[in-house]
């Protein structure tokens, strides 16, 4: 495949086709055998394989860099502090943050939801105020939010689907009043992999002078982001869903919100002095990042950045368009078979269930063939009963997956029915 | 009445699972087992009979019959209803005071561990500490 004319972002020295034999030499787990089996790896949605480069930060990080950052004074200390402050950079320049004081280096995106909701929301709720989040979120977009409302006094607002599952963005514009201080939705479905209008919720909520929080789990790993030119006030993401180590995760937001936030965990690095009668805050970003911070995880993060960087966003993008069609095709061979909340731009992520049968049964069966997808309501439980079901089958893709792979799924989901319904 | 004892319909299911090597073979079994589980009435399906912390639905009942615990139990997953199928086919017909200090380890015999991972022996170990409740109720009374 050629790279589009015109696009001049794509690097001359980036591979312009994903050649997944090749990547796949890079993801040493992708050798596991799995009940006698080859694994086939879909639960990509759940957290993502980890590239060799990615592994080999964390080691050196442990034999050759390790220290405590700022203020050290010896050489290692120096050396940590540097790579881990260009990690930030790294960070700011993938989502294109204005600067990287923007990027606070968290756990993940629930720490980052539940960092805002608390301290955000303790500061800038009043009772009667509104926050509004949509019926398909991840359960770590909704508990934050109900908690900060039910002990502020204010209302939890939900914008409702359509038939097929999308965002009613009608009832969403009717449902906004001067009332509303925050609306925060997923960017993509981790459930369904529907792409959200984004663009549009920000700019119909700014207009109702409500702030916007992007939960962008699902979306960084997928397609690009520009905070700036999207103009939202909070995002969220976890570097694990993102080829990273877990326990790494970012929260941006723009540099006035955070300013105007009070911290959220208090102790060393994000102070300024301390007395017992007076303390002050040390300044962006450190002032969101009390204790040691996950050093060895957000340097880690970095090198997982330069890794999407160098495949190209794009080519990734194209690549796994390919996949979730190529999947989407195939599995509407099967009889009984319902798609979940499917759209042509979906993310490579699709839920479905075969009807009479168990997605339980079905997760588990699989398993034996050396297939991993998830089962179950993958933590969006109102999305579920939106639908009336208990869970779907989620198989979630990543560029290092492959055509033969969905046909490998396809032929075992037919045995799996055959056996099932004899 | 069960003329077995206990650990030899144990011993009996372990040695027909290792007839398959290949995992899937294991399942397919277990898959028969289950379909062969005799229906239970929809009037015992109630909320009180639902087992508490199993992945997929699970109800259980039991009564006693000339001293001896007869179960009738169901699921809404065709693995756990394998899974189900053999516990009933080692205890049924067996006596309370047997059911309670039965050790059923022969799930972990069979060599299906992704059976027992930590997360499905949760349910595991809930479906056989309610077995054993049932049969606890029939001493007391």
């Amino acid at each position: 495949m050629k790279t589009q004319a015109g696009n001049n972002k794509i690097k001359s020295t980036q591979i312009q086709t994903i050649h997944p034999a090749e990547i796949r030499k890079e993801f040493p787990i992708l050798n596991t055998q799995v009940n006698g089996k080859p694994l086939i790896y879909f639960d990509n949605a759940a957290t993502t394989q980890k590239p060799k480069v990615v592994i080999d930060s964390i080691t050196n990080y442990y034999r050759n860099q390790n220290a405590n950052i700022h203020r050290g004074l010896h050489e290692l200390s120096d050396r940590a502090t540097q790579q881990y402050e260009q990690a930030r950079k790294k960070t700011a320049d993938f989502i294109h943050a204005k600067e990287k004081a923007e990027i606070n280096f968290l756990r993940g995106t629930t720490e980052a939801i539940n960092l805002v909701a608390s301290a955000w929301g303790n500061q800038f709720l009043q009772q009667g105020d509104e926050i509004m989040i949509s019926q398909m979120e991840h359960h770590s977009n909704i508990v934050p939010w109900y908690r900060i409302c039910k002990s502020k006094g204010c209302r939890l607002k939900i914008i409702p689907l359509n038939d097929v599952g999308e965002l009613n963005m009608e009832t969403f514009a009717s449902l906004l009043n001067a009332k509303t201080k925050l609306v925060s939705v997923a960017y993509i479905s981790n459930a369904l992999g529907l792409i959200n209008p984004i663009q549009k919720i920000i700019d119909i909520a700014h207009q109702a002078g409500a702030l916007v929080m992007l939960d962008a789990a699902q979306a960084v790993q997928h397609t690009k982001i520009d905070v700036q030119s999207l103009d939202c006030d909070f995002l969220a993401f976890s570097g694990h869903k993102m080829y990273a180590p877990t326990g790494i995760g970012v929260l941006y937001a723009k540099r006035a919100i955070l300013e105007s936030m009070q911290p959220y965990q208090s102790g060393g690095e994000m102070i300024d002095k301390v007395g017992f009668d007076e303390v002050t805050y040390n300044e962006l970003p450190y002032k969101f990042e009390a204790g040691t911070p996950n050093i060895c995880g957000a340097i880690a993060l970095g090198t997982a950045i330069d890794f999407i960087q160098d495949t190209g966003m794009d080519n990734i993008q194209r690549y796994e368009h390919e996949l979730i069609t190529y999947a989407s095709d195939a599995l509407k061979t099967i009889k009984g078979l319902r798609i979940y909340g499917e759209n042509a731009k979906n993310a490579p992520v699709i839920s479905f269930n075969i009807e009479g049968l168990h997605h339980y049964d079905i997760g588990s069966l699989l398993n034996q063939y050396g297939i991993a997808i998830r089962t179950g309501h993958h933590c969006t439980q109102p999305l579920m009963d939106f639908f009336g079901i208990s869970g779907t089958c989620r198989a979630s893709f990543a560029f290092y997956n492959t055509k033969e792979e969905i046909d490998r799924m396809i032929q075992a989901l037919n045995h799996i029915i055959k056996m099932l319904t004899k | 009445m069960n003329r077995q004892s206990i650990a030899e319909t144990e011993k009996e299911i372990v040695e027909e699972f290792e007839l398959f090597d290949d995992p899937v073979n294991k399942y397919e079994y277990l898959i028969d087992i289950g379909h062969q589980l005799p229906e239970m009435p929809q009037d015992l399906k109630t909320d009180a009979n639902i087992i508490d912390g199993c992945t997929s639905r699970v109800w259980i009942s039991a009564v006693l019959k000339d001293q001896r615990v007869y179960y009738q139990a169901d699921s809404n997953t065709v693995i756990t209803k394998g899974i189900i199928a053999l516990l009933l086919r080692v205890l049924n017909g067996r006596k309370p005071a047997e059911i309670i200090d039965a050790q059923l380890d022969f799930l972990q015999k069979i060599n299906m561990h992704n059976l027992l991972s930590e997360q499905r022996s949760n349910g595991l170990q809930s479906m056989i500490r309610r077995i054993k409740r049932e049969a606890q109720k029939f001493i007391i009374a």
